[in-house]
């Protein structure tokens, strides 16, 4: 590998810095800049805005996540999938800084993120919602979403003890911009409510707006159609396509549901115990032998 | 021996005695708290009211030591079964902090009606240990200090076996770790808890007790219930052992401190070595927290 | 029924919610300015003693209420700041920078123990806040080149521009516009992005965390901001009582202060104000009642924190939300009537979910 220090800033990323091991069937880097995958609307040139370089990390003894190498360009919406205690939350942690890898890196717009502090990740522009949905059980809808804004904001203890006219506009700005999210995702019949009463679905749907509220350039999301209907899940399909198309949003998502994962993804990236099956468009990974040995255990079980 | 080092002993092995009942009243603490997670801020005074109820039943009613003791442990344990029936059982669910503010509520409680029902002044009862001394080679050891300490080992050894080798004891655990899960089970979960509120009371009012000759009775010896949270601590609030052995710890570093330090670091040596554990291994030495998973 | 109607962002944030609001307000305050005018020596000082009591609720509130960090020795931080005031006083520093010295000094002693304490949660944090009050005390007691350990220290009266606030009434203003200051404070907090910070950690720190607080700086904030409040408060007192020893500032004091707070309501800061009117108006209460009640009762000298505890449980168990939320439900029957549903604040059951795992 040839990057020379942890926080030389690299536009896109460009040759010369591509894993020197292959990253699956297809979705490799091509000098030329040109997307290969089949799937991917319009051939546009796109430019990585995430990766991840052999990550690993070991809990005791028992491996994770094992070299996993992947990409996510501009714009796409990328897919983990993978058996459970396939690794897959794990990786979002691993992104999300709340674990330490134990090997490999992780580059975001060009940076190095691998060692950076946990809390500097909103602000660098990765948001996440939580499989198990972490949201402020006691706190309005409305107060939810004002903590998404925190990242955006500059706090300063003593201006808001007083509540200087700067703290005030600032306030006003960020309401502003909570609204448009709310309005975004149609949440406004609940804005006032506790999340305590809410339920399961509309929860999710909030998490996803707390996300958002951000204004994050890669938005990660675990699960976000675990325990919803099937109306549900249509809505956070279209949900999905909304944040790319009008909110210029990259998605990665961790899912279970293979329908709603051909639907909305470019490309799809296969897990098992902590390794690399395949990645490709959704077509190729479904059909991949390996990916269905995996899900539905070979004949000599 | 040398004259030092007879001192020496004498230090450790009153140390070690009081250690032994920051240990019985810190069991008492884990006790609880690992059923119910519950941390029963009122337990020092559980073994005032153990005192004063032994105070009762030997000094003003002359029963027998053996039977007064056994006596009051037991009365005890019926008051502490029904303060979870009755009281504690209707918090079960609500945060932590809830049950923090309601069980040092009960220890003012406890306080005012120790002070209206036996007085505040002083008292004391007699017991086959009290001023009675043995001559070990040269070094006097108060046979108090020995009570203490045999008294310690002997139900330590005895909660070990229980936790570890009953039904009970594994019931226990699953109900401390997820109620409702545990009802699927048909695990009766508040029966249990209350039989470990008993037990609990019990073993604090064996704590009055065997102390009572050393710090005598009255309403106040339940803040001896703070420094016993630093034995507590030292255990990591999970490991029967390790709180006696905590309990050990603080209890020989104060008797050697007040003899060794400058005057003032007796009385916070217990805290300085409870934030010294917390800083060093915040979940306690004995851990059982983990790291949620996300 | 009043149905609000907002038509822009500002309603939302403003201080009064309505005009309804800002009135009763208005009387409230012009009433307690005008109270040394009707009211003698005695009550006077009994309500400087609220007020006291009631910025020492704030700080300890902003603490556990916002951020959920459980505090059981705040009573050490308001001995932190009487004896600074009380020892700078002394040595000639005029009042205003005693007392803003006394603040900082406090503020620094929760930064102290801030530290050690980003990495603990829960029951023991509240544990290690209990062992460092014990430590201050002792600290107190033995360091007697400053604080004259058990003797203790007479407290001159605060003295503002070479005048000294030696009336009852003008001590009275002090308190009342120190406690004004630091709830307008307390409140723009809540209103503003640390605030909310610091309630999102209470709720959930790894979501807060990747949201973008800082979790250190923000818990950070919170001590010394709570400790720097008390610290103010813990001057106040020494002025009030006019002499100060280590007694006056033990652990009962830091138990009592966060049972003021879970009385008034935890959470909110006309919770704290109440359960400084309770705390505050319970002796004279048990007073009133005690030639009514049984002899043997009411001669006990343990009658007034036995009191204390039995109210507590009862409100634990019965009424968790304190009396803020026993004034809520009243209002909220008022305000929906007729169309107020007893199930509105129903409790729902909750099974015990361990909190051994974050």
């Amino acid at each position: 590998m040839s990057i020379a220090s942890t926080n030389v800033v690299i536009p896109g990323l460009v040759p010369g810095t591509q894993p020197s091991a292959s990253a699956g069937a297809s979705g490799t880097m091509d000098p030329g800049h040109e997307a290969r995958d089949d799937n991917a609307e319009g051939s546009a040139r796109r430019s990585s805005l995430f990766a991840a370089h052999d990550l690993s990390i070991a809990f005791g003894g028992i491996k994770a996540v094992d070299g996993v190498t992947f990409d996510v360009k501009e714009g796409e919406i990328f897919a983990i999938v993978g058996p459970n205690g396939a690794g897959k939350s794990t990786i979002f942690n691993l992104i999300s800084r709340i674990y330490e890898p134990t090997g490999g890196r992780l580059i975001f717009a060009g940076e190095d993120i691998t060692r950076v502090p946990p809390h500097t990740i909103a602000r660098r522009g990765i948001a996440r919602t939580f499989q198990n949905i972490e949201l402020f059980e006691h706190a309005t809808v409305l107060d939810n979403l004002l903590i998404g804004r925190h990242c955006r904001a500059r706090p300063n203890v003593l201006a808001e003890l007083l509540f200087t006219p700067r703290v005030r506009r600032e306030e006003l700005r960020h309401r502003e911009a909570v609204e448009e999210i709310i309005d975004f995702l149609d949440l406004a019949n609940y804005r006032d409510q506790r999340i305590s009463g809410l339920s399961y679905g509309v929860r999710k749907v909030v998490e996803l707006a707390r996300a958002l509220c951000a204004e994050p350039k890669l938005l990660l999301l675990d699960e976000p159609a675990s325990g919803l209907n099937t109306e549900e899940t249509e809505e956070v399909a279209y949900w999905i396509e909304d944040i790319k198309n009008d909110l210029g949003v990259t998605v990665i998502m961790i899912e279970h549901d293979m329908s709603l994962v051909s639907a909305v993804c470019d490309r799809v990236l296969a897990l098992n115990n902590g390794r690399t099956l395949a990645l490709g468009s959704p077509q190729e990974v479904q059909s991949n032998p390996a990916v269905i040995e995996a899900y539905l255990g070979s004949d000599g079980e | 021996m040398g004259s030092s080092k007879v001192e020496l002993v004498q230090l450790i092995v009153g140390g070690t005695a009081q250690g032994c009942v920051y240990g019985l009243i810190a069991l008492g603490f884990v006790l609880i708290y690992k059923a119910t997670e519950m941390v029963n801020f009122a337990q020092g005074d559980l073994m005032m009211l153990g005192a004063f109820v032994a105070l009762t039943f030997i000094g003003t009613l002359g029963l027998n030591y053996w039977l007064g003791f056994l006596l009051a442990a037991v009365s005890m344990a019926v008051f502490g079964y029904l303060l979870d029936a009755l009281v504690l059982r209707r918090i079960i669910g609500q945060p932590q902090f809830a049950i923090v503010i309601l069980t040092i509520s009960l220890g003012f409680l406890f306080r005012a009606a120790a002070g209206f029902i036996w007085g505040q002044e002083t008292q004391s009862f007699e017991t086959p240990f009290t001023n009675r001394i043995i001559n070990a080679g040269g070094v006097i050891l108060p046979l108090e200090s020995i009570s203490m300490i045999a008294g310690t080992i002997l139900l330590a050894a005895l909660l070990y076996l229980f936790f570890n080798f009953t039904k009970l004891g594994n019931a226990m655990q699953a109900a401390s770790q997820n109620q409702l899960a545990a009802y699927y089970m048909g695990i009766p979960v508040k029966r249990i808890n209350s039989l470990i509120w008993a037990l609990s009371a019990a073993v604090a009012t064996m704590a009055g007790v065997l102390l009572s000759p050393v710090s005598l009775v009255d309403p106040s010896i339940g803040f001896l219930g703070i420094k016993a949270f630093a034995a507590a601590v030292v255990g990591g609030f999970g490991s029967l052992l390790g709180t006696v052995l905590g309990g050990l710890i603080v209890g020989v570093s104060e008797t050697l401190a007040g003899r060794y330090l400058p005057p003032g670091f007796k009385e916070i040596v217990a805290y300085l070595i409870m934030l010294a554990v917390l800083m060093v291994r915040p979940q306690g030495l004995f851990s059982t927290m983990q790291r949620k998973k996300v | 029924m009043r149905i609000l109607f907002k038509t822009s962002y500002l309603d939302d944030i403003r201080l009064f919610r309505h005009g309804g609001t800002r009135f009763w307000y208005g009387v409230l305050i012009a009433c307690l300015v005008a109270a040394p005018a009707a009211l003698g020596e005695f009550y006077l000082g009994e309500l400087a003693q609220i007020f006291i009591l009631a910025v020492a609720g704030v700080g300890l509130m902003l603490l556990i209420g916002y951020t959920g960090l459980a505090s059981l020795g705040h009573g050490a931080f308001m001995a932190i700041g009487a004896y600074t005031d009380t020892y700078l006083v002394t040595q000639g520093v005029p009042f205003p920078i005693a007392f803003i010295a006394a603040g900082i000094v406090a503020m620094a002693a929760g930064i102290a123990i801030a530290l050690p304490a980003n990495r603990m949660t829960g029951i023991y944090l509240a544990i290690a806040t209990l062992a460092f009050s014990q430590i201050v005390e002792q600290v107190v007691v033995r360091w007697e080149s400053v604080t004259r350990g058990f003797q203790g220290m007479p407290v001159p009266p605060p003295e503002i521009l070479g005048h000294a606030l030696s009336r009852p009434w003008e001590f009275y203003y002090l308190c009342l516009a120190i406690l004004v200051l630091v709830v307008l404070g307390a409140i723009n907090l809540t209103r503003s992005p640390t605030g909310r910070a610091m309630v999102a950690i209470r709720d959930s720190e790894i979501s807060a965390q990747s949201l973008g607080v800082n979790l250190v700086r923000t818990k950070t904030i919170a001590f010394a901001l709570s400790a720097g409040i008390t610290g103010l408060a813990g001057a106040l007192l020494g002025h009030k009582l006019k002499f100060i020893s280590p007694d006056a500032f033990n652990i009962i004091l830091s138990i009592q202060l966060l049972l003021m707070v879970v009385v008034g309501g935890l959470g909110s800061i006309h919770g704290a104000v109440y359960g400084a009117i309770f705390v505050g108006g319970l002796p004279q209460a048990i007073a009133l009642m005690r030639d009514h009640l049984p002899g043997a009762i009411a001669r006990t000298p343990g009658l007034e924190p036995g009191l204390f505890g039995l109210v507590m449980i009862l409100i634990v168990l019965f009424e968790p939300l304190g009396i803020y939320g026993r004034w809520l439900k009243i209002k909220a029957y008022f305000e929906y009537f007729p169309l107020y549903r007893k199930a509105t604040f129903k409790r729902q059951r909750s099974y015990l979910k361990t909190e051994r795992v974050r």
